[in-house]
């Protein structure tokens, strides 16, 4: 279930942090993190629950300020952006939630159309439809049109999920946990759309999990978030070769139950 | 983009007066940025039209049931306690002006604000509320479509232009409940009843009623909005949301209440 290799320019890092620290309080979650994503590239970011794996690609996105250090996205750096050149940026990164995070007062067409209809207001009724049916199509899941976000199954709720990211044409995709909660078998389906959408759209993309045959089939590269910091990182086989108790126990709780 | 869970106090959490107090400024921050923000993005286009009307709706059809029958027992049932009283000095003819006065300055606008901050400001927390929850709203700051005009502005003004009209209709409302009580009683007929009920009105009773409605409309939608908005994350933010937009709103309204009287009087 090795991932094959992707087309990747090491040249061009297209998120590139420097030292970034953050904290709540006491509690320091991100504790001078340096991270490298190249363009075309699937990196992952393992980490156990609680380790600020979310705090940082919300951070990547503008959703909460740093204490300290370098976020640059697309050559800009994300601090220092007005509200106007946010937006801009925020259209190139798309953001695939945890629990999906569908609009759930929304039918998957209204879901989808959300983003489209609201950036770009001058599209006429046949070029919204057309995208909407292009990226269900993109995701397998063109019947579920009319649905309610409730009547869909966790897998279908991620892939639509996924979709409403994608309608933006985003230069950049972030996932939190895509496979969190998901059967064996589902996972995988999704671990293969985010290989797709990498093909596809020629996304770079930052996948968090905590899940290692998400990690394995995935990733190109893999960071591991310990105690705050990116202390290993390289092909699963490297970040795993180690004698570190951190880093045997996570492992030895994926694959023993 | 105004940052939603970021506040000064997150990334420094030591209490410069007091647990209480600091809490207090921090929300009292908070409000202010809350305020400032909704009236910058309610003049800036894009409007919302569409939404706002959809708001609308909601916050009518959601208290209509019940305002029609609170508004139609209040005037009936004040009118009937009314009646001994006035009858002692023979003076029953008065009973349209009375009521006419009590319901228009005073209680049309208030029991229609009560009950809308019951129905729909916990509504209006409790969506909300819930869309921080599963960060429907975070989806929709990522995506660039700017949630606070799309959530908050349509809601608070829906709120601010719905009140005003729901409170006429209660007053309308109440005023056919203590018709129908005097015309049992008093024989009285329809046109004579509402001469004597708008000849103690002035233009002042109705622009003070209508500000009034206008002003509690404002709070239940702001309080509302801000209860769900900025709720605490976790299951149970819900509900507080739900909870704290209701007391919070109700609470407001009868201070507004106090004052907004204190004023007409003085202009009297
Ligand atoms: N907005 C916030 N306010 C306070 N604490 C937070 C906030 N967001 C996250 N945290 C805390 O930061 C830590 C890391 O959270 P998170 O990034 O969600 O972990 P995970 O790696 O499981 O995604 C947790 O202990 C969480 O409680
Ligand atoms: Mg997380």
């Amino acid at each position: 279930m090795e991932k094959k290799a992707s087309p990747i320019n090491r040249e061009n890092a297209v998120i590139s942090i420097r030292d970034l620290k953050k904290s709540f309080g006491s509690l320091h979650v991100l504790r001078g993190v340096d991270l490298n994503l190249y363009q075309g590239e699937n990196l992952v970011v393992l980490g156990r629950s609680g380790t600020g794996k979310s705090v940082l690609i919300k951070i990547i996105s503008g959703l909460l300020h740093p204490d300290s250090g370098e976020v640059n996205v697309l050559g800009l750096s994300v601090g220092s952006l007005s509200d106007r050149e946010l937006l801009q940026l925020r259209l190139k990164v798309g953001f695939s939630f945890q629990n999906s995070a569908l609009y759930d007062s929304m039918t998957v067409r209204e879901n989808l159309e959300f983003p489209l209809v609201r950036n770009y207001r001058n599209l006429t009724r046949k070029e919204i439809d057309l995208a909407v049916e292009d990226v269900l199509d993109g995701v397998g899941l063109s019947q579920a049109i009319n649905q309610m976000p409730s009547e869909l199954s966790g897998g279908q709720r991620k892939r639509i999920g996924i979709a409403r990211t994608l309608i933006l044409r985003p230069e950049i995709m972030l996932y939190d946990e895509p496979t969190a909660g998901l059967d064996p078998i589902t996972c995988i389906d999704i671990n293969n759309l985010i290989n797709e959408v990498q093909e596809k759209y020629n996304t770079s993309a930052i996948i968090i999990t905590h899940d290692l045959t998400c990690a394995k089939m995935t990733g190109d590269r893999i960071m591991m978030l310990l105690d705050g910091r990116f202390e290993r990182q390289g092909t699963f086989e490297q970040v795993f070769d180690t004698d570190d108790e951190r880093v045997k126990t996570f492992y030895n709780y994926n694959f023993t139950d | 983009m105004a940052q939603k869970s970021d506040t000064p106090a997150d990334s420094s959490r030591k209490y410069v007066v007091g647990r209480k107090l600091d809490a207090l400024f921090l929300d009292l921050y908070k409000i202010n940025r809350f305020l400032g923000r909704f009236f910058k993005e309610l003049v800036l286009p894009p409007y919302e039209f569409k939404e706002i009307v959809k708001q609308c709706y909601e916050v009518g059809y959601k208290s209509l049931p019940l305002i029609s029958m609170t508004g139609f027992i209040t005037g009936l049932v004040f009118t009937k306690q009314s009646r001994p009283s006035l009858a002692e000095f023979g003076a029953t003819s008065w009973l349209p002006n009375l009521i006419a006065i009590a319901i228009i300055r005073a209680l049309a606008p208030l029991v229609t604000a009560l009950i809308a901050a019951g129905k729909v400001g916990s509504n209006i927390g409790a969506e909300l509320g819930s869309m921080n929850v599963t960060e429907q709203i975070d989806a929709m700051e990522v995506s660039a479509t700017n949630p606070f005009k799309f959530l908050v502005v349509t809601r608070v003004l829906a709120t601010t232009i719905m009140i005003p009209v729901l409170a006429m209709y209660t007053g309308f409302v109440g005023m056919l409940g203590s018709f129908i009580n005097i015309n049992q009683m008093e024989q009285t007929s329809l046109p004579t009843f509402f001469v004597g009920a708008f000849s103690s009105i002035t233009f002042l009773d109705i622009f003070s009623s209508v500000f009034k409605a206008t002003v509690f409309g404002f709070t239940i939608g702001a309080v509302s909005c801000y209860k769900g908005y900025y709720s605490s994350k976790g299951t149970e933010g819900v509900g507080k949301a739900a909870n704290a937009a209701v007391v919070t709103s109700m609470f407001l309204i009868f201070i507004e209440e106090i004052l907004v009287v204190q004023v007409v009087a003085a202009l009297r």
